[in-house]
C-alpha cells in the first residue's frame, strides 16, 4: 500500500511543484503590477502545497527523504505530473488558460480528498481547497474578461484553449494507483469528477464567448511518468540546478 | 538611495520672511512635525520634487524584481524559493503603494510607467547591477534592503502624509528583507568552501554600488537643502552612508566576511568606520545608462508593457461591455 500511496501523492505534489514553478516565471514581467501580484499569490500557495504533499510522500516512503529531496533530485521520469502543467507560458492568456482548466479539475479533486480516509491527506486538501478556490475565481474571470475582450484578446484565449485542450483528458484518467486509492476509500474515482468539471468549462467558456474544442483527444504519459513532454527537463534543469551542483552543501 | 540626485528649485531655501502667507503657514505647519495632506495647498515646487522623489522610489521597486527575479526559479529549496517569491512580491506590492501615493498628487501611474520606460525617470543606481549567483539574494537583502532601510526609517517622518503611510507599511517588510537577507549570508559564508567564495565575491561586488545608493556627498547641495526643509529628506547622504557602513563592517566580520576595503577601520575616538569612498565616476556612468544591466532592465520591463497590452486592453474592453450591458439591462 505504501508504493501506490507515495506515488499518489507525488501526483499532487508534482502538479504543485511544477505549475508553482511554471507561474513563478512570470515573477517581473506580467502585464500589469496587479497580475505581478496575484501571480505570486498562486505560486507562493502552489510551493506551499507542495511542501506538503511531497512532506508526506515523504513521510510514507520512509526513506529518509523530505520535500526538498524529492523537488530537487529526482529525475523527468520520476515526476507523476499532469503534462497540463509543464507546458510553457506562452502568453499570458496560455498562461491563464492553463491555470483555469488545471483550478477547474484541482479544486473539484480536493474537495473530494476532504473526505479522505486518510486524515493526513484530508487536512492538506482542506488547506489547499482554501486557496483554490480563489485561483479558480480569479483565472475564471481572467479568461472571461481576455475571451470577450477585444478582437484580439478573444483570437488569443482561443487559441490557447486549442492548444491546451489535449492536455485536459489526462486529469480524468486512472490507473492502477487509483485503483488502489479508490479501493481505500483514500481518493475519488477521476472519472467521477468528469460531468462537473464539464459543465464548469462550458458555463466559463460561453461566458469568454469561446469555442469548447469539439476533438477531446487526450495525450498521456505524466501522471504515471511513462511519457513527459520535452518540456519537463529544460525545466528540472534550471530548478535542480544548484542542488545538483552543489550536493554537498545545505542552503 | 532608492530616490537619487532628487532635484528641487534649485534655488535654494527661503526664510520664513520672504514667504508669502500661505507659504509660510506651509512651512510653518512643516516646522511643526505637522503633515501635509493631498487637499491641502502645497508650493509648485514641493508637489514636484515629490512626484519626482516617489515616482523614482516606486520605479525601483518595480525595476529592483528584476535582479532577485532572476534567481526565483534557481533557488534552491523549496523554502528559499518562497521566501524569496515573497519578498519579490513586497516589492511589487510596495511599487503599488508609492505609485498611489503619487496619484494624490495629480499624476497618475501610467504618466510615470510611460517615463520609466522611455528613460526620462530614473530608478537607483543599484539595480543595474547582476545577480550572478544564489550568494548575491543574500547580499542584495542584507546591503541593498540594508541601505534602503537607512533612508525609509527616517522617511516614516516625512512631511507628506500619503507617503509617510506608506513607507510605514514599506519598512515592516523591508526589515524582514534584510534579515532574510542576512540569514542567506550566514549559510553561505559557514557553507562549504564553494559556498564562502560567493559569499565574499557577492560583497566584493555589491559592497561599493551599495555605498553609491546613498548618493554623492550632498552636504553643500541646494536641492538638498531644500527638501530638508520640506521634510521630504530627512538626512544627509553622508550621514546615512555613515550609518550604514557602521552597522555594516561589525556584521561582514561575524560572518567571517571581508569588506573590500583596505582602509576600513574603526575610529576609537569617535566611535565610527573611516571607510574609501566609492567610485563616483562609475556611479555617474550608471546613472547615464551605462552600467552593466541597464539596458537589459529597460528592455525587460518595455517588453513586459508591450507585450501585456492587449491583456490590459482586453480587459478594459471586457469591462466597459459589462458596464453597457448592466446599463441597458437597467
Amino acid at each position: 500500500m505504501s508504493q501506490p500511496l507515495f506515488e499518489y501523492l507525488c501526483r499532487m505534489g508534482d502538479n504543485a511543484l511544477v505549475l508553482g514553478h511554471r507561474v513563478s516565471e512570470w515573477c517581473g514581467v506580467a502585464p500589469v503590477l496587479e497580475e505581478d501580484i496575484a501571480l505570486a499569490n498562486v505560486a507562493l500557495d502552489l510551493i506551499g502545497q507542495t511542501q506538503l504533499w511531497l512532506g508526506l510522500a515523504a513521510e510514507v516512503e520512509g526513506k529518509g527523504r523530505d520535500a526538498d529531496n524529492l523537488a530537487f533530485h529526482r529525475d523527468v521520469w520520476d515526476f507523476r505530473n499532469l503534462l497540463l502543467v509543464e507546458q510553457p507560458n506562452g502568453d499570458f492568456g496560455r498562461t491563464m488558460m492553463r491555470q483555469f482548466l488545471f483550478d477547474g479539475w484541482h479544486l473539484a479533486q480536493l474537495q473530494a480528498l476532504m473526505d479522505s480516509s486518510n486524515d493526513q491527506i484530508a487536512a492538506i486538501a482542506e488547506k489547499s481547497a482554501k486557496e483554490v478556490t480563489y485561483h479558480l475565481e480569479r483565472s475564471s474571470d481572467t479568461v472571461i474578461g481576455l475571451g470577450d475582450g477585444t478582437e484580439e484578446s478573444h483570437r488569443r484565449m482561443q487559441s490557447a484553449v486549442d492548444r491546451l485542450w489535449p492536455y485536459v483528458g489526462e486529469m480524468f484518467l486512472s490507473d492502477d494507483v487509483d485503483q488502489e486509492m479508490m479501493a481505500h476509500g483514500i481518493a475519488p474515482d477521476p472519472a467521477s469528477l468528469r460531468a462537473g468539471y464539464d459543465t464548469l468549462v462550458a458555463d466559463v467558456l460561453a461566458a469568454a464567448t469561446l469555442k469548447r474544442p469539439e476533438d477531446d483527444f487526450a495525450h498521456k504519459g505524466g501522471k504515471t511518468g511513462v511519457r513527459h513532454t520535452e518540456h519537463l527537463g529544460h525545466m528540472l534543469t534550471q530548478m535542480q540546478w544548484l542542488q545538483r551542483s552543489y550536493p554537498d552543501a545545505t542552503w | 538611495m532608492y530616490a537619487q540626485m532628487i532635484k528641487s528649485t534649485g534655488q535654494g531655501v527661503k526664510s520664513l520672511d520672504e514667504m508669502e502667507p500661505e507659504e509660510r503657514a506651509f512651512q510653518e505647519r512643516i516646522d511643526a512635525g505637522g503633515k501635509i495632506e493631498p487637499k491641502d495647498w502645497m508650493p509648485e515646487g514641493y508637489r514636484k520634487n515629490l512626484i519626482r522623489q516617489i515616482g523614482q522610489h516606486a520605479h525601483s521597486e518595480i525595476v529592483g524584481q528584476l535582479p532577485e527575479g532572476n534567481w526565483i526559479t534557481r533557488a534552491p529549496t523549496l523554502e528559499r524559493k518562497a521566501i524569496l517569491l515573497a519578498k519579490v512580491q513586497d516589492e511589487a506590492g510596495h511599487g503599488l503603494y508609492l505609485y498611489c501615493a503619487a496619484e494624490t498628487l495629480g499624476v497618475t501611474r501610467d504618466d510615470l510607467t510611460r517615463d520609466l520606460l522611455s528613460g526620462k525617470m530614473k530608478y537607483s543606481s543599484i539595480f543595474n547591477y547582476p545577480t550572478l549567483t544564489w550568494a548575491d539574494m543574500g547580499a542584495v537583502g542584507w546591503l541593498v534592503d540594508g541601505a534602503a532601510i537607512m533612508n525609509q526609517v527616517p522617511l516614516q517622518r516625512t512631511s507628506y502624509g500619503p507617503y509617510a503611510r506608506a513607507m510605514v507599511r514599506i519598512c515592516k517588510e523591508e526589515s524582514f528583507h534584510q534579515r532574510q537577507g542576512f540569514d542567506i549570508m550566514m549559510k553561505m559564508a559557514n557553507g562549504t568552501e564553494a559556498q564562502h567564495k560567493m559569499a565574499q565575491d557577492a560583497l566584493n561586488r555589491f559592497w561599493f554600488p551599495s555605498l553609491m545608493m546613498f548618493g554623492p556627498s550632498d552636504a553643500e547641495s541646494v536641492h538638498s537643502a531644500q527638501s530638508m526643509a520640506w521634510k521630504i529628506k530627512m538626512n544627509t547622504n553622508d550621514e546615512l552612508r555613515q550609518k550604514f557602513v557602521d552597522q555594516t563592517a561589525p556584521q561582514a566580520a561575524y560572518l567571517g566576511l571581508t569588506i573590500p576595503d583596505d582602509t576600513l577601520k574603526l575610529n576609537e575616538e569617535t566611535g565610527h568606520y573611516t571607510f574609501a569612498e566609492p567610485d563616483w565616476e562609475e556611479f555617474f556612468d550608471v546613472l547615464k545608462g551605462n552600467g552593466p544591466c541597464n539596458t537589459e532592465r529597460l528592455e525587460a520591463r518595455n517588453k513586459a508593457w508591450d507585450e501585456g497590452r492587449w491583456v490590459r486592453e482586453g480587459l478594459i474592453a471586457h469591462a466597459e461591455k459589462k458596464r453597457s450591458r448592466k446599463m441597458a439591462a437597467e
